[in-house]
């Protein structure tokens, strides 16, 4: 029962905040919509004992990413009101909204074959038991999670509540999947360069003669024009 | 708690295609990317609920990659609509879809 509300709740505040992100007109309330719908999803990981994940879901996503966000936003000063109605290219609302109906009517159908026949069958073998793995593949555990977690599934136990979440996880992340976790690393050092080498003042950049000054170059110009006057 | 585990694949369908549509129809770039964010969010829901499902901990582990996947994404994505908004204030998706700066 309490499972039920708490589900309730958060569904309701991911849904709301998924509609504000993409209906928002100012892009700050987009991402502070965002936030609404990650901290939902956060609760989420912890309603289905994955403590961990909530954690870096709020650390990372909430902390790292939408305040990045939020950074470039007031940096290029796009934190006002825009039309969302205006339409350049015709036809492509209508078409958002097929789509978006499309995907989310064959997403529930078949998620919901997998998770209504496994939720219908408690051991893990017989007719739920294949048909999940027609959605989701053969299965193959690579570690279970932890045995509390699997008398919970039984249905016996409910109490306690997982307390070796981190240390399967670590596990797992450091002995098989080892060579994903190296690449990782690469991934996110080469995402930095990157970052780096775009976000870098453009040096051989060639005035173009049917453009104005850049952005840079305005500002630079008004911050001399106000300490010159201030004086 | 099992009996949830439709559900919880039902909400992260509907985060997915919220996300998808506001992808499709928001041209702004920055509010792009939190629509990316919102699919890969409804992504991890449901690795985490197969990987319940299963008792599996890979379900878990793969979210991790999902997050750093995510992390290098908003970093460049962020990198990309800066070095844009330098040559042009105010650029939407309509106004980049020549790459030539």
């Amino acid at each position: 029962m309490v499972n039920l509300i708490v589900f309730f709740v958060c569904a309701i505040i991911c849904i709301l905040g998924a509609t504000g992100v993409v209906f928002s007109r100012n892009p700050v309330h987009s991402a502070l919509s965002l936030v609404a719908t990650l901290f939902g999803i956060a609760v989420l990981f912890v309603q289905m004992a994955a403590q961990f994940l909530a954690a870096v879901q709020v650390i990372v996503y909430t902390g790292a990413i939408v305040v990045l966000i939020l950074f470039v936003i007031m940096l290029l000063g796009v934190d006002k009101e825009e039309d969302i109605d205006d339409e350049p290219l015709a036809g492509q609302r209508v078409s958002a909204y097929i789509v978006a109906g499309v995907t989310i009517v064959g997403l529930v159908v078949l998620l919901g074959l997998a998770g209504f026949n496994d939720a219908n069958s408690n051991q893990r073998t017989g007719w739920g038991a294949s048909t999940a793995a027609l959605v989701t593949g053969d299965k193959s555990v690579t570690a279970p999670l932890s045995t509390s977690l699997a008398t919970t599934r039984r249905g016996d136990v409910v109490e306690n509540a997982d307390p070796d979440n981190i240390k399967t996880l670590g596990r797992l992340l450091f002995t098989k999947y080892v060579f994903a976790f190296e690449v990782t690393g690469l991934l996110l050092t080469i995402a930095v360069v990157g970052a780096v080498v775009m976000a870098r003042r453009p040096t051989d950049l060639v005035p173009q003669p049917d453009e104005p000054a850049s952005m840079d170059d305005d500002f630079m110009a008004d911050v001399e024009a106000e300490s010159s006057g201030a004086h | 708690m099992t009996q949830l585990y439709p559900a919880m694949l039902g909400l992260s369908a509907a985060l997915f295609a919220i996300g998808a549509m506001g992808l499709l129809r928001r041209r702004n770039p920055l509010v792009m990317i939190m629509c990316v964010e919102l699919m890969l969010n409804a992504v991890n829901l449901t690795f985490v609920t197969f990987g319940n499902m299963l008792n599996d901990a890979a379900g878990q582990a793969i979210v991790f990659f999902v997050l750093v996947v995510a992390a290098a994404e908003v970093v460049v994505g962020l990198g990309i609509i800066v070095a844009i908004s330098r040559r042009k204030p105010g650029a939407t998706a309509d106004d980049i879809s020549v790459l030539r700066g």
